[in-house]
């Protein structure tokens, strides 16, 4: 495969088998290995997509600087980008975020603003609101809700799962912004009579859900659970778990998060063969294992895992 | 009948503290309406006029309720649900 350069790479990923994690040959899951990207993480998407659309619509020119809330992977895609196309980054990033992160944006050019580690990425979108208020010049492309978001899933991820999967039943992914979950899920959903669309949720930690009030929670905008066939909520035990299994048993060295949507993926699996009843289950893997060494996640017991990862955003 | 149900943090004033609680009902809706009659106020921070609130995440055995009919979601004996406040997506 040849491209003219680095951003005409974003995309075409390979969808492989997990015969080893799959329960049997009548319930399949097949993992999206998204860390084969420009940088390493599905964001390569939606970052393009989104640079792209801010480009046609005028609002960026080469100097500009352009301000995102992001705990890394979105802003290490935009680094990139930036970099490429002559834009000045700024992340707001939560101060509890692996080393790595930060390693890769600074090392890509960007500026980072951290934000208090109690309050999560909540705290990080205000106060990347705040900062987008202040300085009007810089333009904020705003993950959370900017269709181009999940557009890049809905004109890339779901057709290539289609391409390779046609038979597919399920497809689950991770959800943080939702553009994966949002795009993907309206394309196949238009294109697979009773294809199921499942998000894998991370359950972190006290200390990130923070002790502000309940009415000062945060849905992302481009949310809309009309989408979705079901969502599950899937613990750092769990997750870790079925992260150092997709190691051990189908060597896949894949980032945290894999192990939420493989861990549901599973699950759907079990119901399925429970049922008597064929699954192909499409997991997008959003990334690589690389930037979590750090948090410990890949070493020593799970128990002595799990408790590393209390407090932090490990997904 | 006991269904265990898991409180956040910022919810534990209602419950003395405890991060979780014990209940029953057949449905959510019922459940709430009990732990509510010895945690005085609860309900109210968990559902409003329209249902359940925006900003609150209800999982019943890890699943989101929303997708299991809300708070007409059948409860039974040895289930675990857990509260939880929306935030924001992780590490995007």
């Amino acid at each position: 495969m040849r491209y003219d350069s680095l951003l005409d790479a974003v995309g075409g990923t390979p969808l492989v088998g997990l015969p080893h994690l799959s329960p049997g040959p009548g319930q399949r899951l097949w993992a999206k290995l998204e860390d084969r990207n420009p940088t390493g993480s599905v964001k390569d998407r939606a970052a393009l997509w989104m640079v792209r659309a801010a480009e046609r619509d005028g609002l960026l020119s080469p100097g500009c600087t352009i301000l995102e809330p992001t705990s890394g992977n979105t802003g290490i895609s935009l680094a990139m980008i930036c970099r490429l196309r002559g834009y000045k980054l700024i992340c707001v990033m939560p101060e509890n975020t692996s080393a790595e992160r930060t390693q890769l944006l600074q090392m890509y050019g960007a500026s980072i603003v951290y934000s208090p580690a109690a309050g999560g990425s909540n705290e990080a979108v205000r106060v990347a609101k705040r900062l987008a208020a202040e300085n009007p010049r810089w333009v904020m492309l705003y993950q959370y809700g900017n269709e181009a978001n999940a557009r890049a899933h809905y004109e890339s991820t779901g057709p290539e799962i289609l391409a390779d999967l046609p038979e597919i039943t399920h497809f689950v992914a991770g959800l943080g912004t939702t553009g994966t979950l949002m795009g993907t899920g309206r394309y196949l959903r238009e294109q697979v009579p009773g294809v199921q669309i499942v998000a894998a949720e991370p359950r972190y930690g006290e200390l990130v859900y923070g002790l502000r009030n309940m009415d000062e929670g945060f849905v992302p905008e481009l949310y809309d659970d009309t989408v979705l066939t079901s969502r599950f909520s899937v613990s750092a035990a769990d997750a870790l778990r079925r992260t150092r299994e997709l190691v051990s048993c189908e060597g896949i060295f894949a980032g945290i998060s894999a192990g939420c949507v493989v861990h549901a993926g599973l699950a759907l699996a079990a119901k399925a063969q429970a049922a008597g009843e064929r699954a192909d289950i499409a997991v997008l893997i959003a990334d690589a294992g690389w930037k979590y060494l750090s948090t410990g996640a890949y070493s020593g017991t799970l128990a002595e895992a799990e408790a590393r990862l209390e407090g932090e955003l490990w997904a | 009948m006991a269904i265990e149900v898991r409180i956040p943090t910022i919810l534990r004033t209602f419950t003395g503290g405890a991060k979780s609680v014990e209940g029953s009902g057949d449905t959510l809706d019922e459940l709430i309406a009990d732990l509510d009659s010895r945690h005085a106020g609860l309900r109210e921070r968990l559902v409003d006029d329209s249902g359940l609130r925006r900003f609150v995440n209800i999982y019943l055995n890890d699943e989101d309720v929303r997708f299991l009919g809300g708070l007409t979601a059948t409860v039974k004996d040895g289930d675990t649900v857990t509260v939880l406040p929306a935030v924001a997506g992780g590490m995007a």
